[in-house]
């Protein structure tokens, strides 16, 4: 079937006239190589991912995993030195493509940022913000959206009583999952997370890994971690980068018992360097 | 080197210590055999509350790594292999035992032609030579040294196999031996597992160097 949009995203909510067929390479990237002007920072990046997965990026500080992460939904745009080379294709769509619609492809791939970013309304207003800058006026509408963003973050029973309080009143971790209920809310049909759960205590953690885990059945995530342990458990599949490689990419399970890369292994046990 | 990398030497160096000592018991069980000497015997049961406490500080010791370290890949083969090479060490511990009670009940009765009918200081020979084998192979972390005693194993099995047929030639010769007779085929019997659990311990060292599961496998490749 010819695609008759810009950008084509399947997913809960239907942008084209896109098959039903499940499409199992969500996300592809091909002979992906970036720059922050002289710096090259992602080479030759080769990496197909599956949908209704949860794959990890792990790889030491400076080795490309968030410039990676970040090129999936273009936030690298904003960096004026930054120049790609290569194709990200999403559900088969390049997404470097002059005529795609850069805030049409965030609303699809959204982002979960390291620092719980709520913005200084209420907790209501947080999750309604990105359905009103697209032009929802339907209040009933809204109300439905944000009570079943809450539910599927997993807030909704915590804060049900105290919507029209401010966000800030709200716990680290619950902002946190305030920010997921807010990326829900546009019905994206991927996740990126940048470290999700590096800024909060065991407990909420624990609730973000939970969720995850919820989430994957409907959404695509993505999650860059520095945590190995947080890497095994919540992810399907994992992916080490080392100095803008990725060095190794395959089931969670055998990265973690049996990879195939002595630089993974040095990596993963605590040895590298 | 990092925590984990000093509590897997430390474990190592124990584990090393524990298949000394059991393959000592078996060498010690040997030369009980053919001398008929209870002390060595004795020293032999002495020994086994020594090796028992080794495989419940390495129990220890293994919990304490997979809780406290979370290793992965070749760490946590290396820990799981040490959790099950130790119990199979015991359980070694545990038949030389058996067999030195047996000696000091029965070792002035033994016959030497019994001994050599059964082919019993071959059996101990293999034993060792499997058990000293696997230490090497642990140092090294070397699996296709662990490999080379599959086909020791396979010495005992034979030996063991016959031994039925060497009781009864045994038995038919000399009726009035019979119960001591048939009670030295229960040696026999715990050699041949000796060789079963070093080929246990074989497996493990090729899933700790190689990640390949040799368990209930035929091919041993």
């Amino acid at each position: 079937m010819v695609l008759q949009c810009t950008f084509a995203i399947s997913g809960r909510k239907k942008l084209c006239g896109k098959t039903e067929q499940k499409v199992m390479k969500h996300i592809e990237a091909i002979d992906v190589n970036a720059y922050y002007g002289d710096n090259h920072v992602l080479k030759n990046i080769d990496i197909a991912i599956k949908e209704n997965t949860v794959t990890a990026f792990i790889g030491p500080s400076g080795c490309g995993k968030s410039t990676f992460l970040r090129t999936l939904n273009r936030m690298n745009d904003y960096i004026d030195v930054f120049h790609l080379e290569g194709k990200v294709l999403v559900e088969g769509n390049d997404i470097y493509k002059k005529k795609v619609n850069v805030e049409e492809l965030r609303q699809k791939i959204g982002m979960v940022f390291q620092k719980p970013n709520p913005f200084p309304k209420t907790i209501f207003e947080n999750v309604a913000y990105g359905l009103r800058i697209h032009g929802e006026k339907d209040k009933k509408k809204i109300e439905e959206v944000v009570e079943q963003s809450l539910v599927k973050a997993a807030l909704w029973n915590e804060v049900k009583d105290k919507l029209k309080k401010s966000a800030f009143g709200l716990s680290g971790g619950q902002q946190q999952r305030l920010c997921i209920a807010r990326t829900l809310a546009v019905e994206p049909s991927i996740i990126l997370m940048d470290e999700p759960a590096s800024a909060l205590d065991p407990i909420s953690t624990a609730k973000i890994e939970e969720l995850i885990n919820e989430l994957k059945q409907n959404y695509t995530i993505i999650i860059v971690t520095h945590n190995m342990q947080q890497a095994s458990r919540v992810s399907d599949r994992t992916a080490f980068f080392y100095m803008g490689e990725l060095v190794e990419f395959g089931k969670t399970a055998d990265i973690f018992t049996n990879p195939t890369k002595k630089q993974t292994e040095n990596y993963i046990s605590g040895r590298f360097g | 080197m990092s925590n984990l990398e000093i509590e897997l030497q430390a474990l190592k160096e124990n584990l090393l210590e524990m298949m000394e000592l059991v393959s000592k018991q078996i060498a010690l069980c040997s030369e009980a055999t053919i001398t008929g000497d209870l002390a060595i015997a004795k020293q032999v049961v002495e020994n086994e509350s020594r090796v028992n406490a080794l495989e419940l500080t390495m129990d220890k010791d293994c919990e304490n790594i997979l809780a406290l370290h979370n290793p992965v890949a070749t760490d946590l083969r290396f820990v799981l292999a040490v959790l099950n090479i130790t119990s199979d060490l015991e359980r070694i511990g545990d038949n030389a035992k058996s067999i030195a009670a047996f000696l000091i009940k029965n070792s002035k009765k033994l016959d030497k032609n019994y001994i050599d009918k059964y082919g019993i200081a071959e059996m101990y020979e293999t034993s060792i030579s499997m058990l000293t084998c696997l230490s090497e192979a642990l140092k090294k972390d070397d699996a296709e040294l662990a490999r080379k005693i599959f086909k020791e194993d396979k010495v005992l099995n034979k030996k063991n196999k016959n031994g039925p047929k060497v009781a009864v030639a045994l038995v038919e010769a000399d009726p009035k031996q019979a119960k001591l007779i048939v009670r030295l085929l229960a040696v026999v019997n715990k050699l041949e597992r000796v060789g079963d659990l070093a080929t246990n311990i074989a497996e493990e060292v090729v899933f700790h160097v190689e990640a390949k599961v040799l368990k209930h496998n035929k091919d041993k490749s």
